[in-house]
């Protein structure tokens, strides 16, 4: 449970499109104007911030990063789509170290993901104590990110079983890459969220970039798609182009609005890319034969007269004007204390040092 | 009187009734087994997971963090090993979050040797779980000290575990639990699950009141002036027989049954070897890092000039496992004679 409680009595947001919206754009896209430019923005935001933290590793004032420059365009429309919130009638979100896009949709704020970068005392995810990316936001249902590949995919089940218990409309969401579905957790998942009259109201996605760090896809998977392991189990699948925002947002609305009308899984793959390899320890350079999702989608929204190349510059230079600033605020914020060791090894920070027991 | 596997039916009742226990679950807990050693049965909440060990601690994790109370058990904790790094994270989620998400989860397990259960069946878990740092880890000796503790355990904001002793699932108690029928063929009545088809059964509960073992918290169950032995769970009890029939002997034994293996009462070790000047641990987990080796490294280095004698832990052998044969079993963990006849050497001993 998140401690200390804060009562949180903010009603679900709704997504505010249907994919047979008659708001269709006039263009012939499937979605309004404005949702395709918000998506942009949040896509331009979530990238200038990664490759932030990369320029931050590479100056050295941080010691290692890892992130998810490559995967917006899946990213930010599962974060504007989900019923953001605390408590058991909003969503869960069980994520893995590449989902800063999803956060920046629920509204992280950069400086955030920075102090967390830079091991301020001020990281509201972990106050210092862990690597970028590994976030952790009570206020949004968002469980801490932790090293240990695919855990994320069992515990997501216990949240998803007190939702279906509660009765609401909130699901549990989760996420991680390809590789790590080898992991006996994501066969947990796959079991226990479908056991017959125990189904449970959980999305649960891989993101597929055909890498575990430097093993190819085709060097551990003998089954066609991820996704078809999610059929043996009478889970709902599909497997989707993550680097397109327009089928991911439409892919994932669709598997939402399933959730939460049967409480039933269902499970997307999204094809993706790894933008910036895998993490500060492989280089972190930029990728080029990797598919770019932001460099299409803007081509797209140009293509359509949505957005002219000078407003997308201007949309860039916000961020990048806002990433200089937060980093250089966090510069100057305190850092963790040597005694802060013993904080919070149990809650209340009731005494856990055997030497004062 | 109840026996232990009672007494944790009666705390999961009186969890679920008003502790808000939601969810006691692992492999057959639920009906109609209700449990392998019976602590389950005729519990509203209860439910057989599916054979998946590391499943069943991520779901209490994922409980936990939704804000629901639960019970969690593994089957035996020969089999609690390939959940390991889920213990860990579990314990560390409070630290890694900076205070955000504490788990309140219990998750409790049958440990130790003593009912001929061969390699898999025999396992003892309190010197690795005294290594999982943001758990408190626990281990009762009688009926109502498990009742007391698991009440402690529910209540307990972080995550808990709860060791059982399995050899002394079916021993009786010599105090009542506070509503408890003082008639114990009425409680079993009342409780336990008929053999034969239960589908229609539903167990009569009595009513029961709150009775608390703070964690962390030991109990000297023999005050003595020569020497102090420190145990917990089934040894307790042999430690509790060696002290009685040393007593009939003319030695003076103290013994602490410390209940709590962490946090632990380290003032009532250390009050009580200031007092004896000598301190012998025993417990059944194997001897290399074992948990008392902790307790005596404490007592050489808070109380050196004060001990009359080497402090020393009896565990058990440092072998791969527990041989089903008796001769293999009673060689490899502590027997009632080895403790007394340590017990008696420690007292002779002299500096
Ligand atoms: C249990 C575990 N084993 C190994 C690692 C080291 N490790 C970190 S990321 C990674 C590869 C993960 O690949 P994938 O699941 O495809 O996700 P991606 O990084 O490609 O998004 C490995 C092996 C780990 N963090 N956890």
């Amino acid at each position: 449970m998140p401690a200390p409680k804060t009562a949180n009595k903010s009603k679900p947001l709704k997504s505010s499109v249907k994919s047979n919206s008659k708001e269709v754009n006039s263009k012939g896209l499937p979605l309004p104007k404005n949702i395709l430019l918000n998506m942009h923005d949040l896509m331009v935001k979530s990238r200038v911030l990664e490759e932030r933290l990369i320029k931050i590793y590479r100056t050295g004032e941080s010691y290692f990063w890892i992130g998810g420059p490559g995967e917006e365009a899946w990213g930010v429309p599962l974060g504007m789509l989900a019923y953001k919130g605390q408590g058991l009638e909003h969503d869960f979100f069980h994520l893995h170290y590449r989902c800063t896009p999803t956060l920046i949709a629920l509204g992280m704020d950069m400086k955030d993901s920075i102090r967390l970068m830079m091991n301020r005392v001020t990281d509201p995810s972990t106050g210092g104590r862990n690597f970028s990316n590994h976030y952790c936001f009570p206020k949004w249902n968002v469980a801490p990110v932790t090293s240990p590949i695919e855990v994320q995919y069992g515990i997501a089940l216990g949240t998803a079983h007190a939702q279906k218990r509660h009765g609401g409309k909130g699901i549990s969401i989760v996420s991680g890459g390809d590789a790590g579905t080898a992991e006996g957790d994501f066969a947990t998942c796959l079991v226990w969220s479908s056991r017959k009259g125990n189904e449970l109201p959980l999305l649960i996605t891989v993101q597929n970039n055909r890498w575990g760090i430097s093993t190819s896809f085709d060097g551990q998977h003998g089954e066609t798609n991820i996704a078809d392991r999610a059929r043996a189990f009478n889970i709902r699948a599909r497997v989707i182009n993550g680097n397109d925002p327009i089928e991911s947002y439409l892919a994932i609305q669709e598997e939402m609005e399933y959730i939460r009308k049967t409480g039933k899984p269902s499970f997307i793959e999204a094809k993706v890319s790894r933008l910036y390899g895998h993490s500060s320890a492989s280089g972190a350079n930029f990728i080029t034969s990797e598919v770019d999702s932001l460099k299409n989608f803007e081509a797209l929204l140009m293509k359509n007269k949505l957005i002219s190349e000078s407003q997308i510059k201007e949309v860039w230079q916000k961020y990048e004007e806002e990433g200089v600033k937060a980093t250089e605020e966090a510069r100057k914020e305190a850092t963790p204390t040597s005694e802060s060791i013993w904080d919070h090894i149990y809650y209340g920070n009731e005494n856990a040092d055997w030497r004062k027991f | 009187m109840a026996n232990m596997a009672q007494a944790i039916r009666l705390a999961l009742h009186y969890g679920e009734k008003h502790l808000d226990v939601k969810d006691v679950f692992g492999q057959d807990v639920g009906a109609p087994l209700g449990g392998v050693f019976t602590a389950t049965q005729g519990l509203s909440t209860s439910w057989n997971a599916p054979l998946d060990e590391r499943g069943i601690i991520n779901m209490a994790m994922g409980i936990a963090m939704a804000g629901d109370r639960c019970v969690a058990e593994i089957q035996f904790c020969d089999y609690i090993f390939n959940t390991i790094d889920l213990l860990k994270i579990a314990g560390n989620t409070l630290w890694c979050t900076n205070g955000q998400y504490n788990l309140p989860m219990v998750v409790m397990t049958p440990v130790g040797a003593g009912i001929r259960g061969s390699v898999y069946h025999s396992h003892s878990f309190d010197a690795w779980a005294s290594r999982l740092q943001g758990w408190k880890v626990v281990m009762p000796s009688t009926p109502l000290d498990a009742y007391g503790l698991l009440l402690a355990a529910i209540k307990d904001p972080n995550p808990v575990l709860f060791l059982k002793p399995k050899a002394l699932m079916r021993e009786k108690g010599e105090e009542l639990i506070p509503g408890e029928p003082a008639d114990e063929k009425e409680l079993k009545a009342m409780i336990d699950a008929p053999i034969g088809d239960r589908s229609k059964w539903k167990a009569k509960w009595p009513e029961l009141s709150e009775y608390i073992v703070p964690i962390g918290k030991g109990k000297i169950t023999r005050s003595g002036e020569q020497v102090t032995v420190v145990s917990y769970g089934r040894h307790l009890l042999l430690c509790n027989k060696v002290a009685d029939e040393l007593k009939q002997e003319g030695y003076s034994v103290e013994v602490i049954d410390l209940r709590s293996i962490y946090p632990y009462d380290w003032q009532m070790i250390k009050t009580s070897v200031a007092k004896t000047g000598k301190l012998l641990v025993v417990n059944e987990d194997t001897e290399v890092t074992n948990f008392g080796e902790h307790l005596v490294y404490r007592a050489v280095e808070e109380l050196f000039y004060q001990l009359l004698a080497r402090p020393r832990v009896i565990a058990g052998k440092n072998v791969p496992g527990i041989g089903l044969h008796p001769n293999l079993e009673d060689a490899t963990v502590p027997q009632l004679f080895e403790i007394k006849q340590a017990i008696v050497e420690m007292i002779h001993e002299a500096p």
